[in-house]
């Protein structure tokens, strides 16, 4: 049954929350909700299964308005696994799961499906404490108890706020395999809103960014998830990676910027030697590109995470002259070139190098700046890289390093 | 063991606690008559109506003069006749029982509408009468006490009617765009019934000499109660328990919160109003009829979920026998005791304590 979202406003005690919110979730699909806190996550799946009334728009599940169902009708369509519950009250597990059943059991009667509860708890992994009350659970327990009652629902349509929350890094991947199995055997339509980043972008099949109400991206995973995406949403300063072991994009939070370096630098480099430089000057904040650098390595991955222009050469092939003459463009629009002192004299570098107006060399003992003899340029530490670049603006700097170039 | 085998069981056990009670409560009193003869005695009681008439009747109203009233005249059929001494049959007959039925009446509905409210509120300190209703009846039936000339219609049906003027109002005071905020309600609640006490104290200063039946009312009492009282209030708080058993389920829900309620299915703001409406009209037939009495709505849904636990399906019919034995026992130590107290000394002189002891020892922090 699919759950269609198209142009929800909502206004809660006269403030806009959400502004023109549009997804649409079909069955088999799990679709990930992120944003950083107050974006409007929670609101967005409130207005989904109809406890909140959108000003404006409409929520269709299964083609039909979901503020035109009965709460009846819509809770045997959509379940909702809320974040927390007020679970204030010494029901047990079972009568909790039970509740669950409730929009399938008739006033006066039985339940038409007696197992529903069993299979629930089962597949929640909340079976073994069946007979316990909920207030005697850690929050974790809690939540899967949660999950095992929206279960029990029997709903094709199933929405989770923040379902891995407290739970732990064992039962986070264990929730998020079961609500995959969710999406992917009984073609469930998902919905979950993540602050997991990491975890969303390896569960999710698509991704809602949502920012101050609005849907900012919404789409693969990895095509999401980049970093001006993330400083623009969650105005923070990410790298966006590849996890090796999931191969789902990772993203990695990174201290702000503690300075505005405004400068362009082109960094040329090879293998990993490129690394340790551009890590020093995106802090520094200066606007990078790299290369070229042969693609997959170190430094190519690096030059990902931080969302830079990168110059790559396919893995055994030698770079032609299209590779160099893009290179080449990006060395002549920087304000500076950083060249790995080992990588100096490799490949395309010596051409490129020569070719930059200004250069510096990485190579030096931290804190000393030396010129060099080999006619490159001076010597800097990894660590002083970014205050030789900043030097190099300026002319009457006495550190200022002369020309690498050949002019 | 399934819920409704559970809810079964226990009902059936508090149901025989009430009959117990009953039986020996109507054992006790200046002539002392034995259980056997005393069940005996109600046996022969016991009649079902087996015709009805009704009848158009002027009721006085002020500035109508008489309006038309219908009035029901039932025929009862008595299928038992064991042999019992005329005086002990007039005694447990005439004067007892119809003070215990009428006990057990106002106790259960009491308790039950006590339940109800504390899950509806999701607040241990609510009480039947927490949106103003016996607040209200305390208002029509002081003013049917001390200015009968004013109010003309009676003490209980003053006091009915001033229980259900008290109660809408502060529910629409309470609502606002077709919700009903608990939060607000119970706030509204509080407004209604300090203002309603102010209007009560008002007539009682007011008064002359009535003032000691306008205090024996509010101190709640069974005194002098007669079959035709227990005949009115039986069928409303009977047909409303009814009503609050087939939404018990719903009540649980609800305990989880609106939010989570509507997602499981219940129509949050209808249940709510349907169940505001049949508590308040329960506790009102209850009030009407035997005053404000204290604390057996507080106290009996706490000390039974304490031993059935939180389900309503199990909750409230237990809740209802049980504060049916308790309020007939509180009057029988009422009746027995030096000067007739008004029954509703003795439920707060037991309850407070019992509630303090279940406040220290079993941790009645929560629902």
């Amino acid at each position: 049954m699919t759950l269609d979202v198209s142009g929800v406003d909502v206004t809660l005690g006269g403030e806009q929350i959400l502004e023109d919110v549009s997804a649409t979730v079909a069955d088999g699909r799990l679709v990930g909700v992120v944003g950083p806190n107050g974006a409007g996550k929670s609101t967005l799946l409130r207005a989904m299964n109809g406890v909140i009334d959108p000003d404006a728009g409409t929520v269709l599940v299964g083609g039909d308005d979901v503020h035109d169902l009965s709460s009846k009708a819509a809770s045997r369509r959509i379940a909702t696994v809320p974040q927390d519950t007020h679970v204030s009250f010494d029901f047990t597990v079972r009568q909790t799961v039970e509740m669950g059943r409730h929009p399938h059991q008739p006033r006066f009667g039985g339940d038409s499906d007696p197992e529903a509860v069993d299979r629930a708890m089962e597949r929640a992994e909340v079976a073994q404490f069946a007979d316990r009350d909920v207030t005697s659970l850690s929050g974790g327990e809690k939540q899967r108890v949660l999950l095992a009652r929206a279960l029990a629902q029997d709903a094709p349509v199933l929405l989770l706020d923040e379902p891995t929350a407290s739970l732990d890094v064992n039962h986070q991947v264990r929730t998020l395999e079961l609500v995959r199995g969710l999406a992917d055997s009984d073609h469930r339509a998902v919905v979950a809103a993540i602050h997991d980043l990491d975890l969303a972008a390896r569960y999710c099949d698509e991704l809602v960014l949502v920012a101050d109400g609005e849907v900012l991206d919404s789409g693969l995973p990895r095509d999401v998830l980049t970093p001006d995406a993330i400083r623009e949403a969650f105005d923070a300063r990410v790298a966006v990676g590849t996890d090796p072991a999931t191969g789902a994009p990772t993203v990695t939070p990174l201290p702000d910027a503690d300075a505005e370096l405004d400068a362009r630098v082109h960094v040329l480099g090879g293998g990993d030697t490129a690394t340790p430089i551009v890590r020093e000057l995106v802090d520094a904040g200066a606007s990078v590109s790299v290369g070229p650098v042969v693609a997959g390595d170190t430094d190519h991955e690096t030059a990902d995470r931080f969302g830079l222009d990168c110059v790559t050469v396919e893995p055994f092939t030698s770079p032609g002259s299209a590779v160099e003459a893009r290179a080449r463009e990006h060395v002549e629009d920087a304000d500076a070139v950083v060249v790995p002192a080992a990588a100096g004299a490799s490949g395309v570098n010596p051409v490129l190098r020569d070719a930059a107006s200004r250069c510096v060399v990485v190579d030096g003992e931290d804190g000393v700046t030396t010129a060099g003899t080999d006619g490159l340029g001076p010597r800097v530490a990894v660590d002083d890289v970014a205050s030789a670049v900043d030097a190099l603006d300026d002319p009457d700097e006495p550190l200022a390093v002369a020309d690498g170039g050949n002019d | 063991m399934g819920v409704y085998t559970r809810a079964t069981v226990w009902t059936a056990a508090s149901a025989a606690l009430l009959v117990a009670v009953a039986l020996v409560s109507a054992t006790i009193g200046h002539a002392s008559i034995s259980v056997p003869t005393v069940a005996l005695a109600a046996l022969d009681v016991f009649a079902f109506p087996s015709s009805v008439s009704v009848s158009l009747q002027d009721q006085a109203v002020p500035a109508l003069g008489g309006v038309p009233w219908p009035a029901f005249d039932f025929g009862y059929t008595s299928p038992l006749d064991f042999d019992v001494p005329d005086t002990h049959q007039y005694i447990v007959g005439q004067l007892r029982l119809p003070r215990i039925v009428l006990g057990s009446t106002v106790g259960a509905s009491l308790a039950i509408s006590g339940a109800v409210m504390q899950g509806f509120f999701r607040n241990p300190m609510a009480d039947p009468s927490i949106v103003g209703v016996s607040s209200g009846a305390a208002v029509g039936a002081v003013a049917a006490i001390t200015a009968p000339a004013v109010v003309t219609i009676g003490i209980q049906p003053a006091a009915f009617l001033g229980a259900l003027v008290a109660a809408f109002t502060v529910y629409l005071v309470a609502t606002e765009n077709g919700r009903t905020p608990v939060a607000t309600l119970l706030l509204a609640g509080v407004a209604v019934q300090t203002l309603l006490g102010a209007v009560t104290s008002f007539l009682i200063v007011n008064s002359g000499r009535e003032i000691r039946e306008a205090m024996y009312w509010l101190m709640g009492n069974l005194h002098g109660s007669r079959w035709h009282e227990a005949e009115a209030a039986l069928p409303v708080v009977v047909l409303g328990s009814v009503v609050l058993l087939a939404y018990a389920r719903d009540m649980n829900v609800l305990l989880a919160g609106e939010e989570d309620a509507h997602t499981l299915g219940v129509e949050v703001e209808r249940t709510k109003r349907l169940l505001l409406a049949v508590a308040s009209l329960v506790t009102a037939a209850a009030v009407s009829f035997a005053g404000a009495i204290g604390f057996v709505g507080l106290i009996v849904p706490h000390g039974v979920r304490l031993v059935v636990g939180p389900d309503h399906r199990v909750l409230l019919p237990v809740s209802a026998f049980v504060g049916g034995a308790f309020l007939v026992t509180a009057d029988t130590i009422a009746r027995s005791g030096a000067g007739n107290l008004p029954v509703g000394i003795v439920t707060a002189f037991v309850g407070a304590p019992f509630f303090l002891y279940l406040l220290r020892d079993r941790e009645v922090h929560a629902l």
